[in-house]
């Protein structure tokens, strides 16, 4: 029912990003998340498993790893006669028009979404970790006769990242919306996963642009809350804003939890990425690894406490890793200590080193660094 | 449709039948091996990295869950525009139909499959054996000896070799003798059921051999033992390193735990030579801060909260607090409850272990299995009978 009503497009166009380090060479949605996982499996693995068949990326800028990881879509199950994954880098390579908002990049690549027979769109972000079926939410947006509707969670003490605000009245429909630094007074913060009709959507972004305005959801949207019926969908099941090099951490740390780690990655559906062919993971004679995540192509001969091992990670003797995220194929020499670090791809720890953050700022590596 | 080199048939039709409840529904080669492969991966990964792009597979005893396995062939690059993977089970034509009597037969039923590539040269390998091979080195060796069959041997142990089909060899190779698992061994040569023919050579034996009335139809007892009594060119392709015949469940259990060793003598992490599979696609495995790991390998999706030794463990498999699992295999999505033991035990896809449940014993007896999707009540004991 959704494959031929609903698509999806993945807006990566100027999304919030204080990664730090981590988006140096890559985009956001390419940032390597627990254990296997680039960010954006996430929101196409929801789609896909929402019966969303047709899904299209807004690409911005540093999208080489994100053509790389995407390849022909085949690993969501996007490489159908009917369906499929479709890329849509940015039209000019001039730095000026890079600049521009989304809805300026949207108006460029309007054939696209004209020549689409869905009659509605799913837009979503890739730095918003989440588990989330999406059939309910188009059902939602049609029961209530919606023009916008958008998935919100309730605010938790715990959850760094930024993320928009959200002011609904009893009946859900939103009455206020302002970006992270606002003082808006609510429990509910925007999950940037907006279902919309896409003729409305082409609409929006000819008239807003033609008013000068830039953004999709800051202008076209936040501006028109009382002309548009928008409407708020409580989702209560796990989720991280990733746009702030702290939530990466967090987010990560949250996988610790069996419970997240259940949610997350099961429920309601699989999350999928691109598949590569490691061996399953080796604990040898001297392993003692507690409290972690670990992908497969591991060789564990130290200590793991407390952290996420990505695939091919190298764990060697007397090594003691704890409260740490090590990216793939990274290697942690002998009897070197690692204590709140991330360290991004293919890093070598030598021997005997003993590197420590804090819990509020962990000390990162950048791919390829040799300590 | 262009013309292939060589083109390798691979025999998955085996019912496996020393592997009892393990192959109940399910064809040897599809049996689990290795915490994440099937024991048809080794062959197929073999064949990609030996540059083959066109392979029939076999099929004939309980092929539904191989054949989805298999599907177009896309994780060994077998989904190609010329030749690829086919999988070839037993039809019926005009006269009628008929099973595989056996392994010559099966590849005399499909003749025309091989035809229509018009090739040089015919691999013969089977979906039963762990080992890593590069086929192509063997094709330079029957090309460089000027053979008309060149058979993959193994030296294997003496008390072993009557499992085998036995070869003599003189100095250069060339086979002199062949028997078929004798009861006294004269040699501990043993072939490895890996064959390179040229194909108008094997066509002509194939043909004859299935006139024959008295023929059992199989390669080591009937087609080899023709050619050499015809003097045909016949050399043995040596062969070093790992190779294990799976058929039993001593030996699965054996060559699981040969994994497990801190410098295993078959390398699944070699870059160069990836053992390629199906992914299940789980997210990476669930070590809780309760359990303990050592001389393992854990496959994704697992999720484990007990004491784990000297095990392997496929995808999604869970282990309840308090449990010990040592010197046991643990196939795909199996559920060990809390306070378990399981000790030499190899757990069946989907097999459910309840709370306290005791398998084997730490000190002594063989193996046990439980079979796939099986439920072990809690608090039950199953002691392997010792070995008198």
């Amino acid at each position: 029912m959704m494959k031929n009503k609903v698509m999806g497009l993945i807006n990566l166009v100027h999304e919030p990003d204080e990664l730090e380090g981590l988006t140096a060479n890559r985009c956001p949605a390419t940032v390597p998340f627990g254990g296997r996982y680039r960010l954006i499996d996430f929101v196409l693995s929801n789609m896909v498993n929402s019966g969303i068949s047709r899904v299209a990326v807004l690409a911005h800028t540093k999208y080489r790893s994100l053509m790389d990881h995407l390849g022909s879509g085949k690993h969501w199950d996007l490489h159908n006669r009917q369906s499929g994954l479709f890329i849509l880098p940015p039209t000019s390579d001039d730095a000026q028009d890079l600049r521009r908002g989304d809805l300026y990049h949207m108006f460029q690549n309007r054939d696209y979404l004209m020549r689409s027979h869905h009659e509605y769109v799913v837009l979503a972000r890739s730095h918003v970790i989440c588990n989330i079926d999406l059939e309910p939410v188009v059902a939602f947006h049609e029961r209530q006769q919606a023009d916008i509707t958008v998935v919100c969670k309730k605010f938790s003490s715990t959850m760094p990242g930024k993320s928009r605000k959200v002011l609904m009245d009893a009946a859900g429909r939103v009455l206020e919306m302002q970006d992270h630094y606002g003082r808006l007074n609510t429990e509910y913060m925007s999950t940037e996963i907006y279902v919309i009709r896409r003729e409305l959507l082409l609409e929006l972004v000819e008239s807003s642009l033609a008013q000068g305005q830039e953004h999709l959801v800051r202008h076209a949207i936040m501006t028109r809350l009382d002309q548009l019926k928008v409407y708020g969908y409580p989702f209560d099941g796990y989720l991280g804003m990733v746009n702030t090099l702290e939530s990466y951490y967090a987010n990560s740390m949250q996988l610790l939890r069996s419970d997240v780690w259940k949610d997350l990655f099961f429920r309601p559906g699989p999350i999928f990425t691109k598949v590569k062919d490691e061996p399953p993971a080796r604990y040898l004679e001297g392993a003692k690894v507690s409290g972690s995540v670990v992908a497969n192509g591991c060789i564990i001969e130290g200590t793991v406490i407390n952290s996420v091992l990505f695939r091919g990670v190298h764990v060697r003797k007397g090594a003691i890793i704890r409260n740490s995220i090590i990216m793939q194929n990274g290697v942690v020499g002998e009897t070197s200590m690692l204590d709140y670090a991330i360290l991004d791809k293919d890093v070598k720890i030598e021997q005997g080193r003993d590197i420590r953050g804090a819990a509020g700022s962990p000390f990162v590596a950048g791919k390829r660094k040799i300590i | 449709m262009g013309r292939k080199e060589m083109v390798a048939m691979l025999l998955a039709g085996g019912e496996g039948k020393r592997l009892g409840v393990l192959t109940k529904d399910l064809a040897k080669p599809a049996v689990y091996f290795g915490g994440k492969y099937r024991i048809i991966d080794f062959t197929l990964s073999n064949c990609a990295h030996s540059g083959i792009d066109t392979v029939g597979v076999l099929t004939q005893y309980q092929p539904l869950d191989l054949n989805r396995y298999l599907g177009i062939g896309s994780p060994w690059g077998l989904d190609r525009r010329d030749g690829g993977m086919a999988i070839l089970p037993p039809y019926v034509k005009q006269k009628g139909g008929a099973w595989y009597k056996g392994t010559a037969n099966a590849i005399y039923q499909n003749m025309g499959f091989i035809d229509r590539y018009d090739p040089e040269y015919v691999l013969i390998i089977s979906g039963d054996h762990i080992y890593k091979m590069d086929y192509e080195k063997m094709l330079e060796h029957h090309k460089k000896t000027g053979a008309d069959v060149t058979i993959a041997g193994i030296e294997v142990p003496w008390k072993e070799a009557s499992r085998f089909g036995i070869m003599h060899a003189d100095d250069e190779d060339r086979i002199t003798a062949f028997e078929e698992k004798p009861k006294v061994p004269t040699s501990n040569r043993a072939s490895m059921g890996i064959y390179i023919f040229s194909w108008h050579v094997l066509q002509r034996y194939l043909i004859r051999d299935e006139a024959s009335r008295h023929s059992s139809n199989d390669f080591g007892k009937d087609i080899l033992p023709a050619m050499l009594k015809d003097n045909l060119n016949m050399f043995v392709y040596p062969f070093k390193g790992y190779w294990k015949d799976v058929g039993t469940i001593e030996s699965l259990w054996e060559a699981n735990m040969d994994l497990l060793d801190d410098s295993p003598a078959l390398d699944l992490t070699d870059p160069e030579w990836r053992i390629y599979s199906v992914s299940p696609n789980r997210p990476a495995q669930y070590i809780a801060p309760s359990s303990r790991i050592v001389s393992s390998i854990v496959n994704e999706g697992c999720m484990i909260e007990g004491e784990v030794h000297r095990s392997v463990l496929f995808y999604g498999v869970q282990t309840g607090m308090d449990s010990i699992v040592r010197e046991s295999v643990v196939m795909p999505n199996a559920r060990i409850g809390r306070d378990v033991r399981l000790y030499r035990t190899i757990v069946g896809d989907g097999a459910v272990i309840a709370d306290g449940v005791t398998i084997g014993h730490p000190e002594h007896g063989g193996v046990t299995v439980v079979g796939s999707d099986e439920f072990i009540a809690s608090y039950k004991t199953l002691l392997e009978v010792e070995p008198s």
